[in-house]
């Protein structure tokens, strides 16, 4: 699943009629004449800001690294995805 | 003196007549006392708290000060904060202790104040009454049985009940101002972008707002103006200049306005659909009888309507849900904090990580948010949603052409008990009905206390700006806290 989130049977139970009863809110939308309205995706519509191609940030992959849960040789360590 | 406000302690410590060691000691000794039965604290360390202080002094004595030196303030586990434990009140942050500093806590260090401590937060700011968190729920220092609200719960409980001067919060759909309410303390969001989300922990990062709890309009200017400002490494935030937001506190609204009806020209718009079903009698009377303090204190009450008021939970809880399911991909055991102690691939890895790692509350949202954006749904659901968000904004500008306050209640009961809400989200996100319409806009909102309801609990007006009118806010506020002393009220020792 795209959530990358496993429920148990018991979370599972719990979750769907909570679910429902969030999509029965969530359909109210439905009902709503939004035609010729554009999607507004951001407060005040602020377009984004450039900056110049420049490295500002200094080197501190170890500082970093330092709260990675399996680091080696400046590396994360994840189970093999390769044979 | 933990009585005092951000103000007075300011003048106190210019005038050498209270040290930021004392002061942080104070509020530390309270913290010690009073933590245990409220939890507003996930992380206090008085050594680091104390070296702080000892520099303050030392920038004191040398006259290299600024208003804030010196003034110990607690934030919310949601910024990270150098060195200090910064959970999100998340399991899967439970071990992370922050490289970096965000931009907030980078400008209030600059300033000279303490860190105080780190404060409880419903996990992720996903929350209304802050029992999502991991490290358990905060208690409401009027009733030890109700909650504080959320989810920036902690920071509010911890004011309120005199165990810091001010806090920081966020505010996605609420989480300063209902918190605020209901715990008697005044809270306020700025104008989207006024604040650098700069090293605050993403929960859907176009609603995403820093901002005060304080005690008074006065401290919440004071502390405001101090954190907002421009900031390159959030591409969001406004490049504007420097606001003083206390700059207009004691200035009449308009310049004919007098000593006893300093708002003489201030139209507060109603929202009628505010005042119907849904708000309790007590804080619909309570509210009202605030309403009649600024029609005698001269501004003029018109009844408005936001027609698309009613959508905007529905539209929040798709929109909210998509960008957090997006932000909270990144924690999947790799980078930073939890990785589940066992798996068999690396697929295996990050579904036991997130689902050992994550709340039900989180996990719920991530599985609505994932849903509302996938194939076949994203057009009937988030793209909708976001036309909605534009109605909603389009409504707030009709109605600023008549009005330049929007005021109701921040919350539509006083607190309620622990427990009461868990099992029925929908219960629980109807508590932002009032707050999430400011957050879609993007405009600044406040809630300041305005009496109490049923049980003897703190009911909050709610103020909506428009953009960029913080310090007419904050004026108008002011102006209310002098004429009355709702926001002085402390919760039982």
């Amino acid at each position: 699943m795209l959530a990358r989130i496993d429920l148990s049977e018991a979370e599972v139970a719990a979750a769907q009629g909570q679910l429902n009863a969030i999509f029965g809110l969530i359909e109210k939308l439905q009902a709503a004449d939004t035609g010729g309205v554009a999607p507004m995706s951001h407060a005040g519509d602020a377009s984004v800001r450039l900056r110049e191609d420049k490295v500002l940030e200094t080197d501190q992959r170890e500082r970093f690294q330092s709260v990675a849960p399996q680091v080696e040789r400046g590396l994360y360590l994840v189970p093999r995805v390769i044979e | 003196m933990h009585n005092a406000t951000v103000s007075e302690l300011s003048a106190a410590l210019a005038a050498g007549k209270t040290s930021s060691v004392e002061l942080t000691r104070t509020f530390l000794d309270r913290i010690g006392l009073m933590n245990g039965a409220l939890n507003a604290f996930v992380t206090v360390d008085a050594e680091k708290s104390l070296a702080q202080a000892r520099a303050a002094d030392a920038r004191i004595a040398a006259h290299g000060g600024t208003r804030l030196t010196g003034i110990p303030i607690a934030h919310k586990d949601i910024f990270c904060a150098q060195d200090w434990l910064t959970t999100c009140g998340s399991k899967m942050l439970a071990n992370f202790v922050s490289p970096y500093d965000a931009h907030v806590i980078e400008r209030f260090n600059a300033a000279g104040c303490v860190i105080l401590g780190k404060t409880n937060m419903d996990e992720f700011a996903m929350g209304s009454s802050n029992e999502t968190s991991f490290f358990g729920p905060v208690k409401n220092p009027w009733n030890l049985t109700c909650v504080p609200g959320g989810s920036s719960g902690g920071s509010a409980a911890a004011v309120a009940a005199r165990l810091a001067p001010a806090a920081t919060g966020t505010d996605t759909g609420g989480s300063i101002r209902q918190p605020a309410a209901l715990t008697g303390v005044t809270g306020i969001k700025p104008t989207y972008g006024r604040v650098s989300r700069y090293g605050m922990i993403a929960f859907a990062s176009s609603l995403d707002q820093g901002g005060v709890l304080a005690r008074s309009a006065e401290d919440a200017a004071l502390l405001l103006s101090e954190m907002a400002g421009a900031d390159a490494r959030d591409s969001t935030c406004l490049d504007m200049p420097r606001e003083d937001y206390t700059r207009e506190l004691r200035q009449p609204w308009r310049p004919e306005g007098s000593k006893l009806r300093p708002l003489q020209g201030l139209r507060i718009g109603l929202p009628r659909a505010h005042f119907g079903e849904g708000l309790a009698p007590d804080v619909d009377a309570a509210v009202r009888a605030a309403l009649a303090e600024f029609e005698k204190l001269g501004a003029a009450l018109v009844d408005i309507d936001l027609p698309n008021a009613a959508l905007s939970v529905p539209a929040y809880y798709v929109i909210a849900p998509a960008e957090a399911s997006s932000n909270l991909s990144r924690f999947d055991g790799v980078r930073y904090g939890y990785r589940a102690p066992q798996y068999t691939d690396l697929l295996d890895m990050y579904r036991k990580t997130r689902s050992q790692g994550f709340g039900a509350e989180v996990k719920r949202r991530i599985l609505i948010g994932t849903y509302v954006l996938s194939h076949g749904y994203y057009d009937a659901y988030y793209l909708q949603a976001q036309r909605i968000r534009r109605l909603i904004a389009q409504d707030f500008e009709a109605a600023f052409k008549n009005c330049d306050l929007i005021a109701g209640p921040t919350s539509p009961t006083v607190a309620f008990k622990l427990g009461a809400k868990v099992s029925d989200p929908v219960q629980m996100y109807l508590n932002d009905i009032y707050t999430i319409p400011a957050n879609l806009a993007g405009l600044p909102g406040m809630s300041m206390p305005c009496g109490f309801g049923a049980g003897g609990l703190p009911v909050g007006l709610h103020v909506v700006g428009n953009y960029y009118s913080e310090a007419r806010m904050l004026s108008a506020a002011h102006h209310f806290q002098q004429a009355t002393d709702w926001h002085t009220k402390a919760p039982p020792a």
